[in-house]
């Protein structure tokens, strides 16, 4: 095409590409107008698309004996028994967070939580992964302090409890925090809602906040990268309103009590636009809209604004002819208004009308099915061998192990997150039955015998430095820390974080780390449901650390069986399950005290995984294993610790056989602080300990008892010889306080 | 015995109040939406937590004005038991029920933990059960619990033996390191003059049953089940 | 006519918000500010006819609703009542 209506640089404004551009002429069988410009560009935009990931997304496992609803609705399903599902997705706000803590932090949860409810599920669990920059920077103190206030203020005011998550600090995320929210609610099977609009003639309902001009073009926002203009982006950033968020979850779960709903949507990024357009083309009809009819907060609106406003609380409503009544009434109830803005057709157009002018028509599947879809470039990064081998020269000299380990308690990643979860409503809905910082996040299911544990995990370090292993890694971790709490994982859900897709050594990381996330979760049979992708995550051409976020769901079928981490007694034996290979590559050892970010990734053998997470979850069953926790960031000597804190000051003395290696450091360091995969603490009754032993050599996991619960110290002793002999209440201070001591310093 | 749990737009400790009275403890709850005028048969009353119209003006500030209060109003000055608790204790400051205001918490953040709280007073519906001076383990969930009154009423409520939880120690002991929001005189609830109208901030509905981790807010639910069955209380049917 | 409401805490009473603000201050170098109260402002839109209905409806919806008397006060300014620029 040669000539084209819009100038290059309105193109530009628009995220398109000339070669989009002309498709999307291809597709109308004409020039679009500004509007439909304006359309296209936010439902083609890398957010709605997923143009640069679809073609790897496509390769994830997604179906499963439990999986009642895939990735490409609202959210994922799986069933739970008795009749009921649980309905389940992450979701990023980093770009909004990183200009706005407070709002793109609220708005953040207020999304997902829209997304659960809009598929007929109360929501019951918030989960968060976080990431930032290094404490000792003052702005990311205030980003830290917005986004945790953030969170609360709106998970707390609509009262979903933030159960759980995890945080990791990491100079690469200094300019570009991460921001992914896990949402969980539950659900009659038989009542599952879907995004779908159907019936031609059904009237199409708008109900929530009006319509003003906030974050129109955050769709696109999302989909490009910072620079020093970031300031005029400003006006982008939408405001949360958790008050009539509440009303409209509670109305719309009161509206589908009745069968007037066809389908429903909310209106998150790309509004209106994507919220009609997705449930037209999911249903295979038409959708005509009236924008005069949308109730609006700020005068002389334009169809284009209109139709592109991210305005937060909104949703889309399609209902059965003939129930208009009925349904307008439950609105009315919470003092909401339900108001008729159009209806299904029965052409498969998306058709906007600004009264009597038709200002905008474009072919539902136009817009989603027809976005383009790139197989761009890829190219492993140079340098990868040599980031994987682990210097050993040059290194400082090692401080004794016990410096070590008061060093590492003290880090920001491996620190209570206490100061920051203590803001959190955690135990609202009275269903959180492993109280938040104790372990796994579990929830039990009202008016069953159930419980369900949720995991979040994703560590950035391990996927830079091997991004196939990291994203397997990341999987188990999830499903381990599930596991570890009693819960059958049973369903995933991924937030996929990576930085530009346009570099191809990005692209590398992100297609190697979904061929890794894709081998995990089919070999501990835990399909991705839904999620994610934020790509763009740079700053000034520097890309953050390669980061796949994954939430893990478990069932456990008795609630009263869930585990935490800290050892309930003293008198009890120490079980270690899993091998101590003595794995430093990629560990916050080398990163804390040698400030090196090198090595191989701990080596993963899923069978072993997948069988280790069986016995957990059948022991737990039985009752023969009193806690448990997963070795991650810090070792062994770290997991030991942790099961020590928030018991009021109960001691435990191991002693350890040495590490199989000495992780190309020092092998009291790769034997206390090595994170091989596959290894949890766990406490057992002396009386059972023989049957605990026995269970694991025969589910082929390797298990040997290393010590018992007592006192008021931690001992490590490493074949005999004392290593760690620390008073548990003086590293539970340095451990509980440091993340408190850092952020209560007057900001700047 | 039927207990009405009085729904405000924002409410969301609604459903935990309703649990615990119905399926931990046996007895009858019933939703009542704001704006009904009349509370039916209720023999206690319970206006629970959570962030009623958003808590954008004032935290309770708002709730006040519906129907309901008038009601709730009624039943109280006829001597029915009322339970306040969180944002329900601040919805009864700002109505008038009880004397004093909710400011934001000392260190301006919101707090989520179980707390110390000492039964000081047993001369409640609410409190019956408990032992004086017993330190029961409860969560708080709130961003201002701070308790304030002038220094007039705060010795009036002192003086008439008027302030039934302080926040304390496991060990019983009342000063600032067991203070978590700021609170004058560690004042964690109090009661109107009749000693039927209880307002707390903990929040003693998510402390009923062991997978919990606390029961022991159960006897404030029990307490108020003795005082109603010895037929010690007015009411407002 | 609009009206403007001040709501701000009495003197007596601590502001934890106001205090919270100064001390982030003082440590950005602003010694010189030496307290901060916090408080509220809303703007009424008020359907009257005279400057003196405006005045009362304000005051009482200010001393009824936007302040609570136990620990606010407020102040109210009318706006474009015979102020032009």
């Amino acid at each position: 095409m040669s000539t084209r209506a819009f100038a290059p640089e309105v193109l530009e404004q628009h995220g398109l590409t000339p070669e989009e551009y002309d498709r999307i002429v291809e597709l109308l069988g004409r020039e679009p107008n500004l509007t439909e410009l304006g359309m296209f560009s936010v439902m083609w935009s890398e957010h709605c698309s997923y143009k640069s990931s679809r073609v790897h997304l496509k390769t994830l496992p997604t179906k499963g004996a439990r999986v009642l609803q895939g990735p490409g609705e609202n959210a994922g399903a799986v069933d739970i028994g008795d009749g009921l599902a649980a309905v389940f997705k992450i979701e990023s706000h980093n770009h909004p967070s990183f200009i706005e803590p407070y709002q793109g932090a609220a708005t953040g949860v207020g999304g997902i939580i829209r997304d659960i409810f809009t598929m007929g599920a109360r929501p019951i669990a918030l989960l968060d992964s976080l990431r930032f920059g290094p404490l000792t920077d003052a702005r990311t103190r205030r980003i830290v302090k917005g986004v945790v206030a953030g969170i609360g203020g709106y998970g707390n005011s609509i009262g979903i409890p933030t159960v759980g998550g995890e945080v990791m600090f990491d100079e690469s995320y200094r300019g570009n925090p991460l921001v992914n929210v896990f949402c969980l609610g539950i659900a009659k099977q038989n009542e599952i809602i879907r995004g779908q609009a159907s019936g031609p003639g059904n009237p199409v309902y708008y109900v929530g906040a009006k319509t003003g001009r906030d974050g129109i073009h955050g769709a696109t926002m999302a989909s490009a990268e910072f620079d020093d203009r970031l300031e005029e982006k400003r006006p982008a950033v939408q405001v949360g309103d958790p008050f009539m968020e509440k009303l409209l979850l509670e109305a719309c779960l009161e509206l589908m009590k009745t069968d007037a709903c066809v389908g429903m949507q909310d209106m998150g990024a790309a509004g209106l636009t994507c919220a009609t357009s997705e449930t037209g083309s999911r249903g295979g009809v038409g959708i005509e809209v009236d924008v005069r009819l949308v109730p609006q907060r700020e005068t002389g609106m334009t169809p284009y604004e209109i139709m592109l406003s991210e305005s937060q609380e909104r949703m889309l409503i399609i209902v059965k002819r003939g129930r208009e009544a009925e349904v307008e009434q439950i609105f009315e109830k919470w003092d909401l208004h339900a108001v008729k803005i159009g209806e299904v057709t029965a052409d498969g157009l998306l058709r906007v009308r600004d009264g009597g002018t038709v200002v905008a028509e474009i072919p539902n599947l136009a817009l989603t099915d027809e976005a383009p879809v790139y197989r761009r470039p890829i190219q492993e990064p140079e340098g990868m061998a040599a980031l994987r081998q682990i210097p050993r020269n040059g290194l400082k000299p090692l401080p004794s192990a016990e410096e070590a380990f008061l060093a590492l308690l003290e880090a920001p990643t491996i620190a209570s997150k206490r100061w920051i979860y203590r803001q959190y409503d955690h135990m609202v809905r009275t269903n959180t039955i492993v109280l938040t910082g104790l372990g796994a996040a579990v929830v039990r299911v009202k008016g069953t015998n159930r419980a369900l544990a949720m995991s979040v995990d994703g560590n950035g370090r391990y996927v830079y430095l091997d991004p196939r292993q990291g994203a397997r890694l990341a999987v188990a971790e999830a499903a381990r820390n599930v596991a570890c709490a009693g819960g059958l994982p049973i369903g995933a859900t991924n937030c996929l974080n990576f930085g530009n897709p346009e570099r191809p050594e990005i692209m590398w990381q992100f297609a190697e780390a979904i061929a890794g996330m894709g081998e995990a979760c089919r070999a501990l049979d835990t399909p991705i449901t839904g999620g994610n992708v934020s790509l763009y995550n740079e700053t000034d051409g520097t890309a953050i650390l390669p980061t796949p976020v994954v939430g893990i769901v478990g069932l456990l079928e008795d609630a009263s069986k869930a585990l935490a981490r800290v050892f309930p007694a003293e008198g009890l034996d120490i079980v270690l399950f899993g091998a101590n290979l003595g794995e430093l590559g990629g560990s916050e050892y080398l990163l804390t005290l040698h400030g090196l970010l090198r090595g191989q990734p701990p080596v993963l053998d899923l069978e072993r995984e997948r069988a280790l997470q069986q016995l957990l979850v059948r022991l737990a069953a039985d009752g023969l294993i009193r806690s448990a926790q997963d070795c991650a960031e810090g070792g062994l000597a770290v997991a030991l610790a942790e099961c020590c804190f928030d018991t009021g000051g109960l001691g435990a003395a191991v002693d350890l056989a040495p590490a199989a290696s000495d992780g190309g450091v020092d092998l009291v360091a790769a034997t206390l602080f090595g994170e091989s995969a596959s290894r949890v603490i766990v406490s057992v009754e002396p009386a059972a300990t023989a049957a605990v032993l026995e269970a694991a050599a025969r589910a082929g996991v390797p298990a040997a008892r290393i010590g018992t619960t007592g006192g008021d110290r931690i001992r490590i002793a490493v074949e005999g010889t004392t290593v760690v002999d620390v008073d548990v209440r003086q590293a539970e201070r340095a451990w509980s306080s440091a993340i408190g001591r850092q952020l209560d310093t007057p900001v700047a | 015995m039927t207990f009405a749990v009085v729904v405000f737009p924002g409410s969301n400790c609604d459903h935990d109040s309703y649990h615990a009275v119905r399926h931990v403890l046996g007895h009858d709850a019933r939703f009542v939406w704001h704006k009904e005028a009349s509370l039916g048969n209720a023999d206690v009353v319970i206006l629970p937590g959570g962030f009623s119209h958003g808590d954008y003006l004032r935290t309770g500030a708002i709730a006040r004005f519906s129907p309901v209060m008038k009601a709730v109003a009624d039943f109280a000055a006829a001597g029915g038991p009322v339970l306040g608790i969180c944002n329900g204790f601040q919805i009864l400051l700002e109505a008038g029920l009880l004397p004093g205001a909710m400011l934001r918490n000392r260190d301006v953040r919101f707090h989520c933990e179980h707390v110390g709280v000492r039964v000081e007073q047993t001369d409640t519906p609410f409190t019956a059960r408990c032992r004086q001076g017993r330190v029961l383990n409860i969560p708080i969930a709130h961003g201002e619990g701070n308790y304030y009154a002038p220094p007039e009423v705060l010795e009036t409520l002192e003086r008439e033996r008027r302030v039934i939880f302080r926040y304390a120690t496991a060990d019983g002991r009342v000063g600032p390191e067991a203070n978590p929001n700021g609170s004058l005189n560690n004042i964690a609830g109090i009661c109107n003059e009749g000693r039927n109208v209880v307002g707390l901030m903990p929040h003693p509905e998510r402390a009923c049953e062991p997978m919990l981790g606390s029961t022991d807010g159960l006897l404030l639910f029990e307490s108020v089940v003795d005082a109603l069955t010895a037929g010690a209380l007015g009411g407002g049917r | 006519m609009k009206a403007r409401v001040f709501v701000t805490l009495k003197p007596s009473v601590f502001d934890p918000q106001g205090s919270t603000i100064a001390e982030a201050l003082h440590s950005l170098g602003y010694q010189n500010v030496a307290d901060v109260r916090q408080g509220k402002y809303f703007e009424l839109d008020l359907d009257v006819a005279s400057e003196q209905d405006a005045e009362q409806l304000a005051s009482e919806v200010a001393s009824r609703v936007l302040a609570n008397p136990v620990i606010e006060s407020f102040r109210v300014e009318l706006v474009d009542a015979g102020v032009r620029s």
